[in-house]
């Protein structure tokens, strides 16, 4: 027996129009459309726009897709559901509106989906990010059993208590995508009309499997991950240094990406098996410090800039 | 007009973890009858309450619309001063009756202790029902504790487990004005999220559930339940197949649906060359399926899903359902077989890197104190004359106990650790009770689980807990309110149900003397001081008490009594107390027991021992015959328990020192053991205490309960 799903998916249902719909269903909301960021991130809730903008009290919607790299995840190219790199389509609509629920339902009938004929859930998932003194409560979305989205209500993030509360969506794109075209295997999936995802990405995903598993280098990696941190808290002092006024062109954004770089390599060493359990509670616990830092900083200079620009405005 | 009405109270909330759904619908019963009772507004009539996962549910009938009037009497000035000499009311009388708001007339005269008193009776109208609800209602639903909760309307607003999204609060049909974070009450409730109207009206509570039924909401979790168990029976019995019966799963399906509907699938037969753990458990806690099996009791390639939807109008579901799963099932073939490149015993090495607790070691380190302490104790069985102990598989077993813990398998499912080292032990081919052994390392889990089913396992199982109950203790971990993250409680109350369950015999205390001393001369070097020891020995005789008295039917005197006797051999310790229980009733016995504690308070008076024992009795300083009948009976009976003891005949041995009876009783009658003369004293309090101290061996009988002390 194998079971093939039958969905009620446009036939162009490819990867890239499945972002493209996402895209234009999210836009459509009021949500900025932003890019991917250039750095290399665990999750789409460590790019700037979520981490720092769900903190203070200025509304915010965004919307963006975030390849996400997991370097103990890979598989080869071999497993056909784990991924070294995997696709999160990521939501951040702050503060949460009350329809939120309903506002997330639409965008799975926008992809395709008939609700009346499938069996969506909210199970319970509350989610935490050790590394970025992050929290929330929510669900996880199951899609027929398939977990598709994590849905979560931030409480806290870089240790910060927040408010007003934003809602956080992010969907697994390469799971979804395989589930509305019908196949076992995401590499089966097809990108565009032309081309499978196995052709976009195989490669990929069995070049950075062996770099993570086998040629990373242990020393190199640590001594980057030193290096990253040291830069990192050298900017954090300069600035913590400043007391009175906090300079708006200080470049804290700078600090955040050492502090997303720590991340990655600490991952990277975390797959090639060279942390201990006791060391990986303290690499978190570092990353950490400098994440809510990063936080605490951020937040401190955007206020001041609104009491500046306030100022101004009475000026004028 | 009607004086009573019905209430209606729904909050309506995103999806409410299945969890945590039934613990708040019975809080929020305690809560409004509180509330209803402590405002007078029921004739104790109950709250019913119900809940599906976006909703909790209450209603009461007969809701006293208005509080009862309560009449209250004031007492003012005395007569005295309230009257003067022509019978007149004064002006004190007067502004006494301003004061009360009621017209002269009516105040009268109440007889007080003191004297008459002027008194006037003051009506407190009742506050309506409207009113109080309206003040407590957002009060209760703030009440309904939650392990973690959440704010949505800002920090400072409600905290609840998911945001509150509408509220029915309703009176007699009328509304109420509540507001429950930013959801102001109505008189509209929400049918499903996709079968039913999103706004459903209601006129209270005695149309709710039905109009809830026929916009697919389910709201009373008994309904659904009876609709899941009717429809899984009836599916699996079209395919002559049985429900793996789990009321875990049963109960949390009831509360995750609004409107469950049961659905059949398959899956490859291929995939039952796995191990049945591992497929149930992938079915069950990890997809949330029940699994099936065939009438010969080996699984079946199916299984049953619940939804919540009324049908699978497509199919789609069920070949979803079925997709997700052979996905799973795929993962767990993979790891099955890439597990098994190597041996078991492979593992070992990574365990080093695998920490235990920071202070105690990696699991490398565990492994070795383990197999000490197992090697020790199947020693001491074997030389006790249980010839199934075996060292050298008991060894084995401990060597392979953990090496489970670095698979991929356990990784992914954790649930399984041991039973995923026995299942690889098994087809490895490592004889079978070594297996077995490390499959049910764990066990019991709870008081209610089975003990491992042989020696092996049960050394192994032991050895684990007792290294983690010394070590965790001899490190700081001490368990303490509700805060136990090394499970010490389950793990001592396990040790107790294994020693007593397969009557092993064993000193705990020298139990734990060998633990402390694994850890001390082991890779560590943790000392374990004798406080510590100890400590861990009160530990487990508490969970020994409660155990005992929970399954063993002992009474708490019996228990203690062959506790403080020094007995910290469980099965031994039975023993005793079952005598103990025999003998109690016997006329002999109380009446002895009593003269044991009248002993034992006549040498506490008599002061340190130093002061009057004598090296040994002496029977020429007897003045009395009493007292040498009691000495020479006393010694024969003493021989006679020894003997008794050596061979564990217990209630022998105490119906030997309960038949002394009649001479400890003429002891008492014609002796005077404070006697002037000193020697005489000193050698009745040394024969008083030779008998407290060799017949409280085997039961410490000041500990049990008598008549006298009962009152």
């Amino acid at each position: 027996m194998n079971p093939k799903v039958k969905t009620k998916a446009p036939k162009d249902a490819t990867f890239q129009n499945l972002i493209l719909q996402l895209q234009k269903y999210w836009s459509d909301r009021g949500c900025v459309l932003q890019q991917p960021y250039d750095i290399e991130v665990g999750a789409g809730t460590m790019h700037p726009e979520t981490f720092l903008r769900v903190l203070g009290p200025e509304p915010y919607r965004v919307a963006y897709v975030q390849p996400s790299r997991r370097p103990a995840d890979g598989r080869y190219g071999e497993n056909p559901n784990r991924l070294f790199k995997h696709h999160q389509f990521q939501v951040i609509l702050k503060p949460s509106p009350s329809d939120i629920q309903n506002l997330y339902l639409n965008s799975l009938t926008a992809i395709g989906l008939d609700l009346a004929a499938h069996d969506v859930r909210f199970e319970e998932d509350n989610w935490e990010s050790p590394t970025l003194g992050a929290w929330g409560v929510g669900w996880q979305v199951l899609l027929d059993g398939l977990e598709i989205t994590q849905f979560t209500y931030f409480q806290q993030s870089g240790g910060i208590d927040l408010d007003p509360v934003p809602a956080e969506l992010t969907y697994g794109l390469d799971r979804i995508c395989a589930y509305l075209q019908g196949v076992d295997s995401v590499y089966d999936v097809r990108w565009s009309d032309q081309y499978t995802y196995a052709q976009v990405k195989l490669l990929e995903e069995q070049q950075f499997s062996a770099y993570n598993f086998e040629y990373a280098d242990p020393i190199i990696t640590r001594n980057l991950f030193e290096l990253h941190e040291k830069e990192a808290t050298q900017l954090l002092n300069v600035y913590e240094r400043q007391s009175d006024a906090p300079n708006p062109r200080f470049p804290i954004l700078a600090a955040y990406d050492h502090c997303l770089k720590c991340s990655h390599l600490f991952n990277l060493l975390d797959s090639r098996g060279v942390i201990s359990t006791t060391e990986r509670a303290q690499l978190i616990g570092r990353i950490r410090q400098i994440s809510c830092r990063v936080a605490v900083d951020y937040l401190a200079q955007q206020a001041a800039s609104r009491s500046v620009a306030a100022i101004e405005e009475v000026t004028l | 007009m009607k004086d009573s009405a019905d209430l209606l109270f729904e909050i309506g909330c995103e999806e409410i973890p299945a969890g945590v759904l039934p613990g708040a619908i019975k809080e929020l019963k305690v809560i409004l009858e509180k509330y209803l009772a402590s405002n007078n507004l029921t004739n104790g009539s109950e709250v019913e309450v119900y809940g599906a996962p976006r909703r909790l549910t209450a209603m009461c009938a007969n809701v006293r619309l208005k509080q009862p009037d309560e009449v209250k009497e004031v007492t003012g000035p005395p007569k005295s001063v309230s009257y003067d000499a022509t019978g007149k009311p004064t002006r004190a009388a007067e502004s006494f009756a301003q004061k009360m708001n009621v017209p002269l007339d009516n105040l009268c005269l109440v007889a007080t202790p003191k004297g008459e008193y002027l008194s006037a009776k003051q009506t407190i109208r009742g506050r309506s029902a409207k009113e109080i609800l309206e003040d407590c209602l957002p009060r209760a639903a703030a009440e309904i504790p939650w392990a973690r909760s959440m704010y949505w309307t800002g920090i400072k607003g409600l905290h609840f487990i998911r945001p509150i999204r509408w509220v029915v609060a309703m009176l007699g049909g009328k509304t109420l004005q509540v507001t429950l974070g930013d959801a102001v009450a109505g008189n509209a409730t929400s049918g499903h999220r996709f079968l039913g109207k999103a706004r459903v009206p209601v006129t209270g509570a005695t149309d709710y559930i039905q109009k809830l039924k026929a916009n697919y909401v389910l709201v009373r979790p008994e309904d659904r339940k009876n609709k899941i168990e009717g429809e899984l029976k009836r599916l699996a019995g079209g395919k002559g197949l049985k429900i793996h019966e789990d009321s875990h799963l049963m109960n949390l399906v009831t509360y995750l649906n609004e409107y469950p509907t049961a659905i059949m699938g398959g899956f490859d037969p291929s995939f039952l060359e796995l191990p049945n753990e591992i497929l149930v458990t992938v079915m069950k806690d990890h997809q949330k399926y029940f699994a099936l099996e065939r009438k010969n009791g080996t699984l079946a390639p199916n299984f049953l899903a619940v939804i919540n939807l009324d049908k699978d109008k497509e199919g789609l579901i069920r070949a979803g359902h079925e997709r997700v799963l052979q996905a799973r099932f795929a993962d767990a073939r993979f790891f099955w077989e890439t597990d098994q490149k190597c041996r078991l015993a492979d593992y070992l090495p990574k365990l080093s890197a695998v920490t235990y607790q920071e202070k105690l070691g990696s699991y490398a380190d565990k492994v070795q104190r383990m197999r000490e302490l197992a090697r020790w104790l199947s020693e001491h069985w074997f030389a006790s004359g249980i010839t199934s102990a075996s060292v050298g598989a008991a060894d084995r077993a401990a060597e392979l106990s953990k090496c489970d813990l670095v698979t991929e398998m356990v990784r992914e499912f954790t649930e399984l650790q041991g039973i995923v080292g026995g299942l690889y032990a098994k087809s490895q081919e490592e004889p079978e009770q070594i297996a077995l052994a490390v499959y049910d390392q764990y066990k019991p889990a709870a008081l209610e689980d089975s003990i491992p089913r042989n020696i092996v396992g049960q050394a192994v199982a032991l050895a684990d807990k007792f290294d983690s109950l010394v070590g965790c203790f001899a490190v700081g971990l001490i368990p303490s309110g509700s805060s136990d993250p090394f499970a010490l409680r389950r793990a001592a109350i396990g040790i107790v149900k294994i020693l007593v369950d397969a009557k092993l015999p064993v000193s705990l205390s020298m139990v734990i003397s060998k633990a402390a001393r694994a850890l001390s001369t082991g890779p560590r070097k943790i000392p374990v001081s004798h406080a510590v020891e100890k400590q861990v020995l009160e530990f487990l005789l508490d969970r020994a008490r409660f155990v005992l008295k929970e399954r063993e039917n002992l009474a708490y005197d019996e228990i203690n009594a062959a506790f403080s006797a020094g007995a910290d051999d469980l099965v031994e310790a039975i023993q005793r107390m079952e005598a103990i229980k025999a003998i109690r009733k016997t006329k002999n016995f109380e009446p002895l027991a009593v003269s044991f504690k009248r002993i034992r308070k006549i040498l506490e008076k008599a002061g340190p021992e130093a002061g009057w024992k004598l090296p040994a009795v002496q029977p020429e300083l007897f003045t009395e015959d009493a007292e040498r009948e009691l000495h020479i009976r006393a010694a024969s009976v003493i021989k006679a328990v020894e003997t008794h003891k050596r061979s564990a005949k217990f209630k022998d041995a105490l119906q030997e020192i309960a038949a002394l009876r009649p001479e400890v009783d003429r002891f008492f009658e014609k002796v005077m053991v404070m006697a002037d003369d000193e020697q005489v004293r000193k050698n009745r309090l040394t024969l008083l205490s030779g008998l407290l101290l060799e017949f409280s061996t085997i039961a410490d009988f000041s500990e049990l309960v008598t008549a006298d002390t009962a009152r």
